[in-house]
């Protein structure tokens, strides 16, 4: 029988990378650096609390835009953190995941035609929600020379027109590029310039190690014409509870509201009550976890430049994004030739972006023996074939 | 440089060459702070947490845990009693405490009947000390921070963005 698959649907990118990641699935043993989440299990104060709730019976549903408890606790640490000012009423919504999120923002502005502006490589689910919305790409390569962050020329420059929103992650996966203020204000100044209105990925916040993360909506003139995205999932090793939110302007919280309300409804309430606990009593355990992923970091830059797969100190998140141009390989044939022969995983650059091929994703979420041990695999994979 | 201390605690086999790594620091001047901190005390020494109910041949060594109340002494309190407790060999920690009792004793002996002679004759029998409680150890479930029971897998997938 012919279903008559949705067009846009055949249309999305086909995954390649599927059936490397079946590869990967379907191995044992296997030492992997090619996690996009922490290695660190939730807290148990988190934990502690989702049991509570169950025990005490919370298995309902809760208000469409989320538990008015766990936005305010939002609001409220919004404001402590960043001095960032939302309205928990209208200014807020609580998603499943960030993924939620973005679907939602792109399906709730985007008309059709409407063009949204990518920096890639980037996150995989960037372009296809675009695409799903009935939106059309638009994609900036950044690259090594820059450590892949975006600048305001290259921005002003692909900003062409019928372009309405940029789509900007920081700290990005996969390359761990993030801005000071002093970059963002430039950015800033294109965005004005075009009148663009952001969507801003900022859900890898708190990983950010050698400066304060600035959210773009705190700079002059930003607020009004951005929707801030940060969940759960990375900084409080949360990603199975699926739980995020949305920050903005009233009129585009209550448009992507309208679109949950129909198509999720809510948010799990264990999660949302799990979420509770996390903002309230959770900094320590996330600086802890940070100070690790840091040590981490340093340590697998070094190790990596000094085999010659040349990096650059990534500024936030849990990935580096190393150069193996050296070796000659596809970033495909590189990850397929080291599953196979050295049993470590990581992802091919090739899955974030056309122009991320000769990068692979290496994720230091994992623990230091790993990390240890994968690095002496890779080197020897990198020397035999050399040799 | 109190970082190094953080690392080591966790793991004490990491190479000054990785440590600096780490904290962004040369291998050399891991090696002087570390030098230092063995020299002024700071680290004290490197000991390995094994889970003896794992050792197949050493005889499980029982462990008791005693409060002890203790009359001070003029001028030096409670530390010369509790010098006296803890330089049995047996004596493997020694706390002073507020609360109900004064000093809590952990001793380790070869079986029951080893630990209840120390109580018997080496510590009631001290002048200073007015009574002693023992308790047995029964099962160990968590010590120094890890838990001894089973260790629980990382349960993500091996793959994904
Ligand atoms: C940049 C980025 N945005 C969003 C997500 C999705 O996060 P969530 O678990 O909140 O859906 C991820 C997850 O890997 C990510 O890396």
């Amino acid at each position: 029988m012919d279903y008559q698959i949705s067009k846009v649907v055949k249309g999305l990118a086909p995954s390649g990378i599927r059936a490397f990641f079946d590869l990967v699935l379907g191995m044992k043993d296997v030492i992997s650096l090619g996690v996009g989440e922490p290695d660190f299990m939730t807290p148990w104060h988190v934990r502690e609390e989702a049991i509570h709730s169950l025990e005490k019976g919370y298995t309902s549903y809760t208000s469409n835009k989320g538990m008015p408890e766990l936005r305010k606790t939002i609001t409220q640490f919004l404001h402590k953190r960043y001095g960032l000012n939302y309205n928990f009423d209208d200014e807020v919504l609580i998603t499943v995941g960030v993924s939620e999120g973005l679907d939602l923002v792109m399906r709730a502005l985007i008309n059709p035609g409407d063009k949204v502006l990518i920096h890639q490589p980037c996150y995989v689910s960037y372009a296809p929600t675009v695409q799903l919305a009935g939106g059309t790409p638009v994609l900036i390569d950044t690259n090594a020379s820059t450590d892949f962050k975006l600048t305001p020329q290259a921005l002003e420059k692909a900003c062409v027109k019928g372009c309405k929103i940029l789509m900007l992650n920081y700290p990005c996966n996969p390359t761990g590029a993030s801005y000071s203020k002093k970059e963002l204000n430039a950015l800033a100044q294109v965005i004005k310039k075009k009148d663009l209105i952001v969507v801003s990925d900022e859900v890898y916040d708190e990983l950010t190690y050698d400066f304060d993360h600035t959210p773009l909506a705190t700079l002059p003139g930003m607020r009004d014409r951005v929707v801030y995205m940060n969940g759960f999932s990375k900084a409080y090793a949360m990603t199975g509870f699926r739980i995020a939110w949305a920050s903005g302007p009233a009129e585009i919280i209550a448009a992507m509201t309208k679109i949950h309300q129909y198509t999720m409804l809510c948010a799990s309430i264990t999660g949302q009550i799990a979420a509770i606990e996390a903002l309230k009593h959770g900094q320590k355990p996330v600086q802890d976890m940070k100070r690790e992923y840091n040590r981490r970091r340093r340590f697998v830059v070094e190790g990596l430049n000094e085999l010659g797969l040349t990096c650059h100190m990534p500024q936030g998140a849990f990935y580096v994004f190393p150069s193996i141009q050296k070796t000659g390989m596809s970033s495909m044939d590189f990850a397929q030739n080291l599953l196979h022969e050295q049993k470590v995983a990581l992802v091919p650059g090739i899955a974030f972006g056309t122009n991320a091929e000769g990068f692979v994703r290496i994720s230091y979420a994992s623990s230091y023996e790993n990390l240890k041990e994968a690095l002496e695999r890779i080197a020897k994979f990198v020397k035999r074939d050399e040799a | 440089m109190e970082e190094i201390l953080e690392i080591l605690s966790k793991d004490a086999r990491t190479t000054p060459a990785e440590i600096a790594k780490m904290v962004g620091k040369s291998e050399s001047a891991v090696k002087t702070a570390i030098r230092k901190f063995e020299k002024n005390g700071t680290i004290v020494r490197y000991k390995t947490v094994i889970d003896s109910t794992k050792v197949k041949e050493a005889k499980n060594k029982v462990r008791a845990l005693i409060e002890v109340s203790v009359s001070p002494q003029k001028n030096v309190g409670f530390d010369n009693v509790a010098e006296r407790i803890y330089s049995f060999p047996e004596v493997t920690s020694c706390y002073l405490l507020s609360g109900a009792y004064d000093l809590l004793v952990i001793v380790e002996g070869e079986d029951l009947q080893t630990v209840s002679n120390f109580v018997a004759a080496k510590l009631s029998s001290m002048e200073a000390v007015r009574s002693t409680t023992t308790h047995f150890l029964l099962k160990k479930y968590k010590e120094d921070g890890y838990i001894l029971e089973k260790k629980s897998k990382v349960k993500r997938l091996n793959i994904s963005y």
